[in-house]
């Protein structure tokens, strides 16, 4: 994404806060302007006090008012100044989370799988978060900052050209010295992130399978191969952190020389106006050297969020390109498809993930209503993938699968899921009881079904000796096992009586015994019904009405098990290397 | 906390130092009002323009000296901070390490790795704050007080009426945010939680319809978020408001006050021109702290969930010096006496008065179905978990009175998962004996079958990918047994290690580990796996069914047989 649209696009998710923006924008000129006016009474304050008994008390008196108002109003200002700039900024941060979330629900599923999770989830969390900190906030940031810096200098070319000058001379020192330390900080941060990122990937791996390490006791050599790496993110975290943080004390030093440049103009000019009738006071003096102080501070900030910005923008590069995704073509007007009876075909199907490397080519298929439908083969030769384009998590590149008739292009991807109910090997669990995991497709099941469904998926047992039974909460690192989670998911999809019934390697953390019996209560379920079966134990799949062998994504055979092993082609040698002994 | 204090004390030089030069620079930056004092006083009073010249050089003086006394304490406290940040770490990683498997099953992977990351990142930023800024900011206010004392007792008691009210505000903002912003990140978690679901599970959502209801329960996960973030935002906005008035108001304060002492000639305009620079100078200072507040009470919660772990007993080690605990008996290789074994307070038992003993060179089986308790059995054997109730023995001696190191030594243990490491192959497998020859790598490869991976992906030295990505399921199981094989061990131990393998390729294996002449132990659900054992031991929810060899089995127990006949009728 290029800049310009980043910023376009920016823009245009600040319009609807537009009333807060101008609000915001008015304060920090109040806020600026009070800031300077202060110090300004102040120091006419000072000049109503020349000496013993010689105070000009009526003229202090409104001088001490004038500060008294200009400071309420900053101060009042100043907080409508954040509170507006925090709800812009939370209200955006907040919308482009949700927009970024919503998204992933409408993405296609070939987009998500080409991508590893954590990307697209810093999308959604992190890389929000530092638009809205980094751009939104960094922005008023720097808009107070330029007036700020405006505000002084004109001010002092206003009351005194000389010390403006003066001023003016010494603020490229502060920009030359940003600069410098801005590279070396580059150069020194990019050394920690890369020293970061070697010691988190041995973390990340050695934690993560910290049993075997366990297992081996290679404790003291982790620790010591981790004391190295360690070390070194240690060397390079402190050149950065103290490159870094030099920025504050050259800046103050920066003022420093300004605070001592105005010291000496403004005495002298005060000395000199002396003779001439007092133009430039010790009141006005003060009033400059305050504004001394303020006038590097800005320089600081900016250079804090240019350095901000960058990243920033980066982040939103990432967050917009991701809402500016494809998303599945909408469904929104196609008619629902009904419950259907169950007939299946595929037409000279054609499908790859890439454009160059095909995968599943000339695909024909029919299948009968209530058949029992197998598909084997080795790893890899598009299995997986063939159940994808059923339930339409991928559209086929040519040809057509029809359900009932209907070309499932057709009718809405909702009522065509609905149909299948599918078991995959990969056991997705919600972090939620057992009992909202159950009744994830039929929330208004009665407790009798539920129960009904755990007892046919042999899930029952095991549930009640769950500390909390139907209710134990699963986390995401859970207590359960491969096995028991694969259960849970059957029983999932045995509540919702599905007309066809997807089972990918659905029994596969299973033992023999269990897989045999949930494949009974399976076969009850599927009594009449279409179903796709998945698997590379073949003995699962031997009462299969119709079973397909595929072999880089073209069916190679197909037949009932007898038939298959009569012809002694490629599934009788995939059958019997099985139990080779 | 107390974790911190004893990582910081290596850097306790630093820790200390870093505010002295603050306090130095502080003082730098408290001598520039009194020069100015004395240009208005002194120089302008008297048209000395050679005064104002020396009081510029002064001045400019003060900047460098400052600038350097500054750099010196940034650095001191850059390394102490990362010196304590690497040092908890360190800590952390080591005590990680040390955690039983209880430990590491009840605390989770990612909550680990957010310790080790996220939380001790925080915690050093805290620390570089707190040494640069949370004693320079008291020293800068307190010094400026003490300052205006020497220059007027009557007006600086402005001063010291205004710091305790700028005291209490920053505190009561402080205490304000602080649960208010540990809510936030609490939610935040939320949030990143259903992100993450929502990805790994995008074809279960889809398949039950789910989207719709997943993205409104997500939008109300964020508006709370959202919610929870303005409104600690509104309070942490006051303060900077609050601050500005109240210190504008002391200056109006003080310049009345002055006005009056310099009336009386008490005091000279300059002096007050002074005063009202040591007010601006602690108005920046407490914005300054103000914002530190935030950093810190971060970093002290961070802390706290770094303390949390710190503060866990690791795993139980009886003699944590190598000592050399020679076996009792020269036969058993290990038994099992009455074991019962709970994994957690008050859960089912996951195994029941568990008896059986394995003699040296014996091959055990170990067969039953899922949840049956197979792998909980084998994983007592490496005290992996101790057990509930009974003893565990390996060679004749308690499993608990072995040092681990020297216990884990006897046993080549092969999990489920089979899991490698980043490196070459021969690194992986070194992790069995780091002194292992070549020769002894590659003949742990012949016996684990894995000879033709070492062809195929070109010897020793090739590389694996972290977690194995670039190898074959059955691949990583093949190295992760001759890893196994490479210690030597007086105890094998396959849980269900080779279930990827083909048929051919498993009965080959176990035609070769036949010949090694440990104990060996398969644990399997395929009876074809089990069957050649010297003897089998049956599972069944967390007891023993029956015991036997096959040909014993088959005969005598129904249920063995149900599960030969449930697998083998295929071919029959």
């Amino acid at each position: 994404m290029k800049r310009r649209e980043i910023y376009a696009e920016l823009v245009r998710r600040l319009k609807p806060h537009l009333p807060f923006l101008i609000l915001s924008v008015l304060s920090a000129l109040a806020v600026v302007a009070g800031q300077l006016l202060a110090p300004f009474f102040a120091g006419k304050a000072v000049d109503c006090i020349l000496g013993k008994g010689a105070v000009d008390w009526e003229g202090l008196r409104l001088h001490l008012i004038a500060i008294g108002v200009c400071s309420a109003l900053a101060a009042v200002f100043q907080w409508i100044l954040s509170l507006s700039n925090n709800r812009i900024a939370y209200r955006v941060l907040s919308s482009l989370r949700k927009d970024a979330f919503c998204k992933l629900g409408k993405l296609p599923l070939k987009y998500l799988d080409n991508r590893p999770y954590g990307d697209t989830m810093s999308a959604v969390v992190s890389d929000a978060e530092s638009v809205s900190e980094g751009l939104l906030l960094g922005f008023t940031q720097l808009f107070t900052g330029v007036l700020t810096i405006a505000g002084v200098l004109g001010v002092m070319l206003a009351i005194r050209w000389e010390i403006a000058l003066a001023v003016f001379f010494i603020t490229p020192v502060s920009f030359l010295a940003a600069r410098f330390i801005a590279s070396r900080t580059y150069k020194t941060y990019r050394a920690q992130t890369a020293a970061r990122a070697d010691e988190t990937a041995f973390c990340d791996e050695m934690i993560a399978n910290l049993k075997v390490v366990k297992a081996f006791s290679r404790e003291a050599e982790n620790e010591a191969v981790f004391e190295k790496k360690n070390e070194a993110l240690r060397k390079a975290s402190l050149k950065a952190v103290f490159f870094s943080s030099t920025t504050n004390p050259v800046t103050r030093f920066v003022n420093a020389l300004v605070y001592a440049a105005v010291a000496l103009v403004g005495g002298l000019l005060v000395i000199r106006t002396a003779d001439m009738g007092a133009a430039f006071t010790v009141g006005t003096l003060t009033t400059f050297l305050q504004y001394a102080n303020q006038y590097t501070k800005p320089f600081n900030e900016i250079s804090e969020v240019v350095a901000e910005f960058q990243n920033a923008t980066a982040c939103a590069g990432r967050i917009f390109s991701l809402l500016a995704q494809e998303e599945e073509p909408s469904d929104r007007d196609a008619p629902a498809l009904p419950r259907a009876k169950g007939e299946v075909r595929a037409e000279d199907v054609a499908f790859s993930y890439e454009k160059d490397r095909e995968l599943i080519k000339h695909f024909d298929l029919d299948v009968k209503p209530g058949m029992r439908v197998a598909i084997v083969g080795p790893t890899g030769c598009g299995k997986t993938t063939l159940i994808g384009l059923l339930m339409r998590f991928y559209d086929v590149d040519e040809g057509a699968i029809f359900v009932d008739g209907h070309d499932i292009r057709t009718v809405t991807r909702a009522s065509l899921r609905e149909n299948f109910g599918m078991v995959l090997q990969e056991t997705w669990l919600k972090t939620a009881t057992v009992r909202e995991n159950l009744c994830l497709g039929r929330p208004d099941c009665t407790e009798e079904e539920m129960v009904e469904a755990a007892k046919a998926a042999k899930a029952h047992a095991f549930i009640l000796r769950l500390p909390k039974g139907y209710d134990t909460p699963l986390g995401p690192d859970g207590v359960l096992s491969e096995g028991q989670k694969q259960l849970l998911c059957i029983a999932r999809v045995m509540l919702c009586h599905p007309p066809m019934l997807i089972l990918d390697e659905a029994t596969s953390n299973l033992d023999t015994r269990t897989e045999k019996l949930v494949q009974e209560a399976f076969a009850a379920l599927m009594q009449g019904r279409t179903s796709f079966i998945v698997a590379h134990r073949l003995s699962t799949v031997r009462s299969a009405d119709l079973i397909l062998v595929m072999k880089s994504g073209k069916i190679v055979e197909r037949g009932t098990h007898e038939e298959l092993l009569r012809r002694g082609g490629f599934y009788r040698e995939l059958y019997f290397a099985q139990f080779a002994r | 906390m107390k974790h911190l204090f004893s990582c910081m004390k290596r850097y306790r030089i630093e820790a200390v130092l870093s505010p002295l030069f603050k306090l130095l620079e502080a003082g730098m930056e408290l001598l520039v009002p009194l020069a100015v004092a004395a240009i208005v006083d002194v120089g302008i009073a008297n048209a000395d323009r050679q005064f104002l010249l020396h009081a510029f050089l002064l001045l400019v003086g003060f900047g460098a000296a400052g600038l350097a006394f500054a750099l010196t304490a940034q650095y001191f406290a850059a390394k102490a901070a990362v010196g304590t940040g690497a040092e908890l770490r360190r800590r952390l990683f080591a005590r990680l390490q040390s955690f039983s498997f209880a430990q590491i099953d009840e605390m989770g992977v990612s909550t680990m790795l957010t310790r080790m990351t996220n939380d001790v990142d925080r915690v050093q930023t805290g620390v570089n704050m707190t040494l640069r800024l949370l004693l320079r900011s008291p020293i800068v206010v307190f010094g400026a007080t003490a300052l205006a004392f020497l220059v007027d007792v009557k007006a600086a008691i402005v001063f010291a009426a205004l710091i305790p009210v700028l005291a209490a505000v920053v505190f009561a903002v402080m205490a304000a945010c602080i649960p208010k912003y540990r809510a936030v990140q609490e939610k935040i978690d939320g949030v990143y939680l259903s992100a993450r679901e929502n990805l790994s599970g995008a074809r279960v959502i889809r398949a039950f319809r789910l989207e719709e209801k997943e993205a409104a329960a997500f939008r109300e996960k964020n508006e709370r978020l959202e919610c929870a973030q303005e409104r600690v935002g509104r309070i942490a906005a006051l303060t900077g408001p609050v601050t500005f008035l109240l210190v504008n108001l002391a200056v109006i304060v003080l310049i009345g006050v002055g006005a009056i002492r310099v009336n009386i000639g008490a005091l000279e305009q300059g002096e007050v021109v002074a005063l009202y620079g040591y007010l601006a100078l602690i108005l920046v200072e407490l914005v300054k702290f103000a914002n530190l507040i935030v950093t810190v009470s971060r970093a002290v919660s961070c802390m706290k969930r770094i303390g949390a772990v710190l503060d866990m007993e690791g795993e139980r080690d009886p003699a944590q010096a190598e000592g050399d605990v020679p076996a009792l008996s020269s036969d058993e290789a290990f038994a099992f006496e009455n074991v019962s074994f709970t994994y957690s307070e008050g859960g089912m038992p996951a195994l029941t008065g568990i008896n059986f003993a394995a003699k040296r060179g014996e091959t055990i089986g170990i067969l039953g179905g899922t949840g049956s308790g197979k792998s909980t059995l084998v994983r007592l054997l490496p005290a992996f978990y101790p057990a509930t109730e009974g003893a565990v023995r390996v060679g004749g001696r308690e499993v608990g009175a072995y040092p681990l190191r020297t216990l884990r030594g006897k046993i080549g243990y092969v999990p489920q998962k089979a899991v490698l490491f980043r490196g070459t192959i021969a690194e992986n497998l070194r992790w069995g004996d780091a002194d292992a020859s070549d020769e002894a790598l590659l003949r742990a490869c012949e016996i684990a079958q894995a000879g033709d991976i070492l062809a195929a992906k070109g010897g020793l030295d090739a590389l694996i990918e972290q977690e194995g990505r670039n190898l074959s399921g059955g691949q990583r199981q093949r190295l992760t047994i001759a890893r196994a094989l490479v210690r030597d061990p007086e105890i094998l131990i396959l849980d269900d290690a080779a279930s990827a393998l083909d048929y051919a390729t498993d009965a080959r294996l176990r035609a070769s580990l036949r010949t090694l002449g440990c104990t060996v132990v398969l644990v399997s659900q395929r009876v074809a796996s089990v069957m050649g054992a010297d003897r089998i031991v049956l599972l069944d929810e967390g007891r023993i069914a029956d015991m036997g060899t096959h040909e014993e089995l088959m005969e005598r127990c129904k249920l063995y047989r149900e599960i030969y006949d449930s697998q083998t009728e295929a071919v029959s």
